[in-house]
């Protein structure tokens, strides 16, 4: 019985595993047809995504800084660098407890406050698994020592790099200012792409006007990374190209000549090649150190320099405004003869007061008790204030003006520096556009003597100087000499041509040219500060200014020399001194300001003496290619 | 003698013609078409694992170890007969069960989990044991009382498989304790459960997850929502299956060649030598070599399926349908787990992962499947 029950079940049995057997193949078939057809999903379909994220796992295009150009002076001198710094560089996705981290390296370097504060600011900036710095600049016995301690801290390294060094320091900084870091504001302006490896950028001075020539173009290196971001082999390189070495027209011995000159006193000095119109000099003083700012100032240091009454981080030559005072003379003085305003041989008679006809208001000269019986030429040259409110009266603000504006003056000299402001050629336009009130006759009488309202900043001044040492022709004051790609010769830069100061009669140049040299030669002349002249001869004028800030005195306009050492050191007249030499042919013009120190004259004089006596100076690159068309151009105006 | 011959062997010889003639491989108890697979299979993961891990020869000589022992414990296994297993069955299960307990007490730690036992010579893993027992216990059960099953038979078999699950999942090791449930689960199924109680059991299941969760482990928990969104913790959890499926969509159709996977060897994929091998397979050699190594497998489960529809009685049958459906859920799950369209359950692939308990296993149950099916013919007389 049971037997046959077992049997009939046996293959009921059969029959139900089997069944399920299939069943169950089936399912499994479904199973693997859905396996397959993810398969076909992400390998087929959505292959080429897949490659691109793999490709992103694994290929990293890495950018290369390219090497900045250096900065040359005319004669060869190096006068920007790059030089190799230690940099102490975390990579923060490698830290596990940064605050401990940093402690422990704090006690192996010393990290300052400013470094760490300065650390965290780029950290949030920065990727995790980009390298910061945090403190530049190490010593060769903090590498040494950090070294050894490498171990222990995985994620940190002494990375080698280039920083940008100024070895002169404070003495070119207003020319050349200075490179930093990026900033958000930059980082909007530039192409994002040649920048990608690029950390500092040209702030001021040369560094930004040329930061295109001296950047270069970024490289790259294609680099195979495992996963923990680990460069294991470079693939492939494209070199970056190091940016142009720039020469400029500046000659540092002559620069640094003028800085002694100065002696310490704050003011501004420009020498220009009239011929060419290439600066030779550049000197505003006080100055400061532009490598602190490579590094990136601290705070209490910056507003120190900030603070300072002396304003160090102020560059006069460009941006200072200062009355032209009696400088203004012999360019009003060309412009009233060749105007036939004034005549060479007419005499007035100076009483040591003027007096328009229609006011009362006397006008001083400086000379209490007059000149007596003045023509233009004693005029320029014993600064006759009387003699010049009677030529401004007699031609008029309009005419002034234009033979100012003639000059370039009240314009954009076009120099290759973005800083620079524009002096004011008033007119009764501007004074009700700026003043709100109306022009008085009196406002004209002013100008005619360089007080008022006109103004004039170093480089403008001795601008106008070349144009009166090359007789009329105009020239646009650069600093940019030549440029040399790596590898390739050195381009010289043409200088720019602006439209000439033409007179009616050529000879007029030589009467105010003739006064210019009795300034310093004549009995009576002002600039007898100067000195005797020596082997070469020289055009000049003195000129002295009331401060600005003297108005809340209310003095008169006298140049009363007596009463400058009663004021406070920082409301005396600044002393002007314009001049060209040698006359004949014409090497240098000048202009120097001394702030709040009647010394504009022997300054000026120390200037001439190193640059005309001194050992000749020698161009030593060879010049390759005159015709060369101006990569870039210093052009009319910006 | 060769596959073809064997094969024609078969269409001569008609089932159950008598004790007349034997093979050379069937006096070893070897059954070739699943040999055959088998050293395909492992051939393959041999060239996988040999670029997965980066050309280290040690490790290849180490699986080529694990796989010569492999072989011994089939060979070994296939010449015991199918009735000693049915005779043993029980007291396998029991011993089973008392090492599970034993590992719980003594058991090494490795991974956050106690699943080894350390017997002095060799570590060894009892809940891989229970893989064989349960559906060889489950088996001999089904064979002594009748199908299809009664209440009370479904009910003693639901406590059989929860004692070791329960066991296991207390080591805890979540995914043994799934293949064990579907070891078991596999026996009632072919068993002839009913498929309204299957669907209903399937039904109480997602019922019961928000239970199941609470129960589940921290890093369980976060398989779980891996699984569901991956970009969710792109560089923690959700990473090793968003770089798996960049290593299997970057392969393409052809692949980027052998040892030239970037995902593996530059270490963006995880586990590559083990739960992550199929992926290097899909970096390497693309869909075809996907498709290759999935056509290996389903021949096996082919041969298997063969062994079991010819097997001699109720026991033969459903071990070996147990074996051969486990063997499929444990190839397919990581399969689905590297793809994508499963969890991350931390199963390896089988026989291509580095790695020896679950190959010795397998292995096991390839001799006794081989076991049943040369068996046979001696059972007949």
């Amino acid at each position: 019985m049971r037997k046959r029950i077992a049997i009939k079940d046996h293959y009921q049995e059969i029959k139900l595993i089997n069944q399920r057997c299939i069943t169950i193949l089936v399912i499994m078939i479904l199973l693997i047809i859905l396996l397959i057809s993810r398969l076909t999903f992400l390998q087929l379909m959505n292959h080429d995504h897949f490659t691109t994220l793999s490709q992103k796992n694994w290929l990293d295009l890495v950018p290369l800084e390219p090497t900045r150009g250096l900065i040359y002076d005319r004669n060869g001198v190096l006068l920007a660098e790059n030089i190799p710094i230690y940099s102490l560089d975390i990579i923060p996705n490698k830290i596990i407890n940064m605050p401990k981290t940093l402690s422990e390296i704090a006690k192996i370097i010393p990290i300052s406050d400013d470094d760490i504060a300065q650390f965290h600011r780029e950290l949030k900036q920065h990727r995790r698994f980009d390298e910061v710095t945090l403190k530049l600049k190490l010593s060769e016995d903090e590498v040494a020592r950090f070294s050894e301690m490498q171990y222990r801290f995985p994620g940190v390294k002494v990375k080698a790099r280039l920083m940008r060094h100024y070895p002169f320091v404070n003495s070119l900084s207003h020319v050349l200012g200075y490179v930093g870091r990026i900033n958000i504001d930059e980082l909007q302006e530039i192409d994002a792409t040649n920048y990608s490896a690029t950390n500092y950028i040209g702030k001021l001075g040369i560094e930004k006007y040329y930061e295109d020539e001296l950047h270069g173009s970024v490289g790259y290196e294609q680099a195979e990374n495992d996963a923990s971001g680990q460069a294991l082999r470079v693939l492939n390189q494209i070199k970056p190209v190091p940016g142009k070495n720039l020469y400029l027209t500046l000659d540092s011995k002559l620069q640094t000549a003028v800085e002694q000159a100065l002696e310490g006193h704050r003011g501004a000095v420009v020498a220009i090649q009239p011929a060419t119109g290439q600066i030779l000099a550049m000197v505003s003083e006080p100055s400061y150190d532009p490598n602190s700012f490579v590094t990136g100032i601290n705070n209490t240091d910056f507003q120190a320099l900030q603070d300072s009454p002396d304003r160090p981080l102020y560059n006069r030559a460009l941006r200072g405004l200062y009355p032209f005072g009696s400088t203004i003379k012999p360019f009003i003085a060309l412009g009233g003869l060749d105007s036939g305003v004034a005549s060479p041989d007419a005499t007035i008679y100076d009483p040591g007061w003027y007096k328009l006809p229609t006011s009362s208001h006397i006008f001083h000269d400086h000379k209490r008790g007059g000149h007596g019986i003045i023509n233009i030429t004693r005029a320029i040259i014993s600064s006759c204030d009387t003699y010049f409110f009677d030529l401004a009266h007699r031609l008029g603000i309009l005419r002034l003006d234009a033979i100012l504006t003639k000059f370039g003056f009240g314009q954009a000299t076009g120099v290759d520096l973005e800083e620079e402001l524009i002096g004011t050629v008033a007119s009764p336009t501007w004074k009700r556009k700026v003043k709100g009130i109306s022009w008085y006759e009196g406002d004209t009488l002013n100008s005619g003597i360089g007080q008022g309202f006109m103004n004039v900043t170093p480089l403008e001044l001795a601008t106008g100087v070349t144009v009166l040492a090359n007789r009329g022709k105009r020239m646009v004051p650069h600093l940019l000499l030549a440029e040399q790609e790596p590898g390739k010769s050195i381009e010289m830069q043409k200088s720019t041509h602006l439209a000439p100061y033409d007179v009616h009669d050529p000879n007029t140049w030589n009467i105010v040219i003739k006064a210019m040299q009795g300034v310093l030669t004549a009995p009576g002349g002002t600039g007898f500060h100067f000195g005797k002249i020596g082997p070469y001869t020289v055009a000049a004028k003195t000129g002295t200014a009331q401060n600005h800030t003297i108005k809340v005195y209310n003095l008169n306009m006298s140049e009363d020399h007596e009463d400058q050492s009663k004021l406070p050191e920082r409301l005396r007249d600044n002393s002007l001194f314009i001049a060209f030499a040698p006359v004949e042919n014409p090497q240098i013009a000048i202009a120097v300001i001394v702030e709040n120190y009647a010394a504009a004259s022997q300054v000026a004089r120390k200037i001439l003496d190193y640059y005309l006596i001194g050992p000749p100076l020698v161009f030593p690159i060879a010049p390759v290619n005159k015709t060369k068309t101006q990569g870039t151009s210093v052009n009319v105006i910006h | 003698m060769s596959f073809t011959s064997a094969i024609k062997y078969r269409l001569t010889k008609p089932e159950g013609s008598g004790s007349g003639y034997r093979s050379f491989w069937q006096y070893i108890h070897i059954d070739v078409p699943l040999l055959i697979c088998i050293l395909l299979l492992i051939s393959a993961g041999l060239i996988i694992l040999y670029s997965a891990s980066s050309q280290d020869l040690p490790k290849i000589e180490q699986q080529a170890m694990h796989i010569g022992l492999g072989f011994a414990l089939m060979v070994f296994f296939a010449q015991i007969k199918p009735t000693t297993y049915q005779r043993w069955a029980l007291w396998i299960y029991l011993l089973g069960i008392i090492l599970l307990v034993a590992v719980l007490g003594v058991g090494h730690i490795g991974k956050g989990a106690e699943r080894w036992l350390n017997l002095g010579f060799i570590r060894f893993q009892p809940a891989e044991m229970m893989k064989l027992a349960l559906p060889m216990f489950l088996a001999w059960h089904y064979h002594r009382i009748h199908l299809p099953l009664s209440m009370s038979a479904i009910i003693f078999s639901a406590i059989a498989i929860f004692i070791p699950v329960l066991l296991t999942a207390k080591q805890p090791d979540l995914s043994t304790a799934l293949l064990l449930v579907i070891a078991g689960g596999s026996v009632l199924l072919l068993a002839g459960l009913s498929w309204y109680l299957i669907i209903g059991l399937l039904g109480l299941g997602a019922l019961s997850a928000p239970m199941i969760w609470y129960l589940l482990h921290d890093y369980q928990r976060q398989r779980v929502l891996t699984f569901l969104n991956p970009e969710r913790d792109p560089l923690g959890a959700g990473y090793h299956i968003i770089q798996s499926k960049i290593a299997i969509g970057s392969g393409g159709l052809f692949g980027k060649g052998w040892l030239n996977g970037t995902q593996s060897h530059l270490q963006f994929l995880p586990e590559h030598t083990t739960d992550f091998i199929f992926a290097v397979c899909g970096e390497e050699f693309g869909l075809m070599g996907n498709l290759i190594l999935i056509f290996i497998f389903m021949a096996i489960i082919g041969r298997g399926l063969y062994i079991t529809m010819h097997a001699q009685d109720t026991f033969n049958r459903l071990l070996a349908g147990s074996l051969t459906l486990t063997f499929f859920v444990s190839f397919f799950v990581n399969m689905g787990m590297v793809t994508g369209i499963l969890p991350v359950a931390g199963l390896p692939l089988p026989l291509v992962s580095y790695g020896g308990s679950s190959m010795m296993t397998l292995m096991v149950s390839f001799g006794i499947l081989m076991s049943i099916q040369t068996h046979r013919k001696l059972l007949t007389t």
